[in-house]
């Protein structure tokens, strides 16, 4: 045993024989890539995957201003039409972002547009309309809040199947909303309501404005907070959450209640947008939302996904119609491209960037048996 | 044909023993940012039992993927019976005779015993599964494994962990393999268990299977193996060394560029304890464990000794709220714990490390220091806001400590190998904040030299008057670190003695008798 290197005792720190080779391998390797290792490492997988996205939509802004070359001409056509887009995002994005931390959550909310149209019926009672505008929007919120409660309540306490709970909840309250409406359209007399979808602000509609707070408290509250930690570690592996010390299902009421606060903003926009609310208001919004968390490549399994990717989705979506409606095209093409835009994106997902990579890479050097 | 009569593995007619029937050379693969193979070189032959020895991290699990059509080499020739080859995939390994018992188990827990046994080759006629055939077969595998009593038709769901590692062994040998490739197959599994492997082994051998075999415990390298293969950094630093012979110095000099001396560090003179932490009294769960007393004192380490189903995991999460007893009562610095409530149990500063790191501790996806800090972000922040600067250089403090590799905490846990994803389940509790620790197979997959600097973190934290409760299937650690021995058998505490007043084979006769199936199945 000639070779062997001396004896220290452990484990008092004993200084590695050869410190080149006790070097983990990696770091080595690694140092001359650092600063692309965002982009090839995990942590760029979102990063990467948003700018997959906003790739989408330039083609689609250059599909635009191809078919429809008379109106791209126009700078300020241009800006108005952005500006329409967002406005037409504005409402589903609100949803959205309650969506994503539901589906992060490891959850799914198929109840969305039903709260929406709920709290936009209960709002725009005359009994509410009577307490002003400050009344109508407590209303809205405190009814999403509410249902999102019940929500939660059965999926974490009752330990019902977030699927079928929703499910139900967005047959009850529909059937609710028509009961309270009667069926009727119930028009809003406030004006301060309608203003918030006719008003702008420095050019830009106040409804853009409220999605863009909206995004911005939903990243914050995703990735600097604890409430975005607790989130991402019930969805990702619910055991493990709980063995730390995590009180999953408190987590997973909160979470249903926050995509219920979104729904009651979301109602309170709408019923602005259509200066009316009725019982079948914001329908298929359960539909435009998740695809659009899928799109911006939230993991369904829950665990994993970004606001920005949801935000994303949501502005591809209505990129896609926008663009429909500019060219005069129907309805039904457009739901068809819209499922191929979710079919492919899934597909991107399951086939990994890198992943892909390393298969062209491996195609072009081995020879297989 | 006989049901009985027929081998355990179909052995191929020509397989020759003593012919060389696997061959690395330069054998190089990386993962971004990481060069986890950087010029491997090995030999098997028909028949032997090729260890593989390496600290975590070093490239084992990486090699025997690419050997399995996990992972496609960057570069580097792997010759399969003198025939250059390299698999598209998992089911190409296969289809060549090289079958897979992989280090993280990979089992589909709602399928049952024999689905999973079959999975992928499930025997079938006219396209239709042959279900009675597959259940006989599988019926007769787990017979030769030593484990009759597990019913192919069982969920794999509700087998305790052992009970799993034999299915995923069952699934191997479903194979007409030459090579069976085994990566830390008796991490999980109890003494008596071990025993019946290596029979198995012999028997496969027997036949001119050859066998990788991965381990850190050297003393089953020396009982089983044939011939040694050191990785250190992705490299062969020592190849086909004699696995009996080899003198362990220079068997661990090689994996770590340094000799072990003392695994286990030395108790302090100063036996006095401090006054009773925890005080669990009559804990009772029925068909888990039965009227279980103990008392750990701040300072003290308590073991618990227990084959795998004995109750001793059981014990341990009813203690820390994770089950709710059915009687008893658990008390923290003489106040009763609230039962069933996980979270009352870390306020009251309690912290377990569970059995299973994959299904039970960590979020595989996010990053290191994310997963260290999962039980103790709320205490770093501020009015709700995560200061995620405190937590990474908190994590790399318990990184630094116990030799995590690689060191940047910001890499996704999964990408880390089986001991270093250990240490950061162990080391989540090291934070501080914590006064009584519960540790359930704490060295699991851990490596000799990580293993030494472990015990002596778990010492430290004694020292400073943190209570430690700690399971683990491996005797000597049990004695080797514990102030106080619990031997339980059947879900019941046999024996309470000192460690001083106990040695190894005295635990194995208390600890020995009733099976795997008899603890889990009620
Ligand atoms: N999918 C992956 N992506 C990135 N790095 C990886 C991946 N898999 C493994 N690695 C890295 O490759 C190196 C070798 O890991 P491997 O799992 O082969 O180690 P090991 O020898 O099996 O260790 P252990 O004894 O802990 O199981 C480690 O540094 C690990 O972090
Ligand atoms: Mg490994």
């Amino acid at each position: 045993m000639s070779d062997s290197p001396p004896t220290t005792k452990l484990p008092a720190q004993s200084p590695p024989v050869d410190p080149a080779e006790t070097e983990v391998a990696g770091h080595k390797a690694s140092a001359g890539t650092a600063r692309l290792s965002w982009w090839h490492g995990d942590g760029g997988d979102g990063a990467r995957r948003n700018l997959a996205l906003i790739g989408v939509l330039l083609i689609l802004f250059v599909i635009g201003a191809a078919t429809r070359s008379d109106l791209y001409s126009n700078p300020d056509w241009v800006w108005a039409n952005m500006l329409s887009i967002l406005k037409l995002a504005s409402v589903v994005g609100v949803v959205t972002v309650g969506m994503t931390f539901v589906i992060i959550g490891g959850g799914i909310d198929l109840s969305v547009g039903a709260i929406v149209a709920l709290a936009g019926v209960w709002c725009t009672t005359v009994a509410t309309q009577s307490f002003g505008a400050a009344g109508m929007i407590f209303t809205a919120i405190v009814v999403g809040m509410a249902v999102g409660l019940v929500n939660g309540t059965l999926i974490a306490y009752g330990r019902l199947v977030p699927f079928i709970a929703t499910l139900a909840m967005l047959v009850a309250a529909r059937g609710l909303a028509a009961e309270i409406s009667d069926k009727q359209t119930q028009i809003s007399q406030n004006s301060t309501i309608n203003g918030i979808a006719s008003n702008s602000l420095l050019g830009i509609p106040l409804l853009v404005y409220i999605l863009a707070a909206v995004v911005i408290a939903g990243w914050v509250l995703l990735n600097r907070t604890t409430f975005g930690r607790r989130t991402v570690a019930v969805g990702g592996n619910p055991e493990a959450a709980r063995l730390a010390g995590i009180n999953v299902k408190l987590h997973t009421v909160l979470l249903y209640v926050l995509s219920g606060l979104c729904c009651g903003i979301a109602a309170i926009m709408l019923t602005a947008q259509a200066t009316s609310a009725q019982a079948a208001m914001a329908n298929l919004y359960e539909l435009d939302a998740i695809a659009a968390v899928i799109i911006g490549g939230t993991l369904l399994s829950g665990g994993r996904g970004t606001i920005v990717g949801s935000l994303l989705g949501v502005i591809i979506f209505a990129t896609i119609t926008n663009l429909f409606a500019i060219n005069g095209l129907s309805t039904e093409a457009q739901n068809m491209v819209k499922g191929g835009i979710i079919v492919a994106a899934v597909l991107i997902q399951q086939v990994q960037f890198g992943s892909l990579s390393q298969f062209f890479r491996r195609n072009n050097r081995l020879t297989t048996s | 044909m006989s049901e009985t009569g027929r081998p355990l593995v179909e052995a191929p007619a020509d397989a020759v023993a003593g012919e060389v029937v696997l061959r690395l050379s330069d054998v190089v693969k990386t993962f971004p940012g990481v060069r986890a193979l950087d010029g491997v070189q090995l030999e098997v032959r028909a028949g032997e039992v090729h260890c593989l020895l390496g600290q975590n991290g070093a490239g084992k699990s990486t090699l025997i993927k690419v050997l399995a059509g996990v992972h496609r080499p960057d570069s580097g020739l792997v010759e399969w019976r003198g025939q250059p080859v390299s698999f598209a995939n998992p089911q190409a390994a296969m289809r060549a005779g090289i079958a897979t018992i992989y280090q993280e188990l990979d089992l589909v827990e709602d399928l049952s015993v024999a689905e999973n046994a079959f999975l992928g080759h499930e025997p079938r006629s006219l396209g239709f599964i042959r279900r009675g055939h597959m259940a006989r077969r599988t019926r007769q595998i787990l017979g030769r494994l030593g484990h009759a009593e597990i019913p192919p038709g069982r969920m794999v769901r509700a087998l305790p962990a052992a009970g799993k590692q034999v299915v995923s062994m069952a699934r191997a040998l479903s194979h007409e393999a030459r090579l069976i490739i085994m990566d830390e197959p008796s991490a999980v599994l109890a003494h008596d268990e071990v025993d019946n492997l290596f029979r198995i082994v012999r028997e496969l051998t027997a036949q001119g299977i050859a066998v990788i075999y991965i381990s850190h415990r050297l003393e089953e390298i020396r009982e089983i193996g044939d011939r040694v293969t050191v990785l250190k950094d992705g490299r062969t630093t020592a190849a086909n060394l004699p696995a009996r012979d080899t003198p362990t110095r220079d068997l661990v000099s090689r994996m770590t560029g340094r000799t072990i001396e003392y695994v286990f560090p030395e108790r302090s003179a100063d036996t006095t304890v401090g006054e009773k932490l925890l005080e669990v009294d009559g804990l009772t769960r029925s068909g888990e464990f039965a009227d279980v007393s103990l008392t750990v004192a701040a300072g003290e380490i308590v073991g618990i000794a227990g084959l795998v189903g004995s109750g001793r995991s059981e014990v341990l999460e009813t203690i820390y709220g994770a089950r709710r007893a059915e009687s008893g009562t658990v008390r923290m610095a003489g106040k009763a714990l609230r039962p069933g409530s996980v979270g009352a149990a870390v306020r009251a500063g309690l912290g377990m490390a569970p059995e299973e790191r994959k299904s039970q501790a960590l979020l595989l996806g996010e990053p290191i220091y994310r997963n260290v800090t999962l039980a103790t972000f709320a205490r770093y922040a501020r009015l709700g806001f995560t200061d995620i600067g405190k937590e990474r250089a908190e994590a790399d403090r318990i990184a630094e400590s116990l030799e995590m590799r690689p060191r940047d905490v910001n890499r996704p846990v999964r990408t880390l190998s089986g001991g270093n994803q250990q240490k950061v389940v162990v080391g989540r509790w090291l934070l501080g904040g914590t006064r009584l620790l519960l540790l359930d197979e704490p060295t699991r997959g851990v490596d000799v030299g990580a293993r030494a600097e472990l015990y002596q973190v778990i010492r430290e934290l004694a020292a400073q008057g943190v209570g430690v409760l700690l399971v683990s299937s491996e005797v000597p650690e049990v004695l080797g670190l514990a102030d106080r021995v619990l031997v339980m058998r059947e879900g019941r505490v046999v024996r309470t003695a000192p460690a001083a007043e106990l040695d190894e084979s005295t635990v194995l006769d208390l600890v020995m008798s009733g099976s795997l199936m008899e603890g889990a199945a009620a």
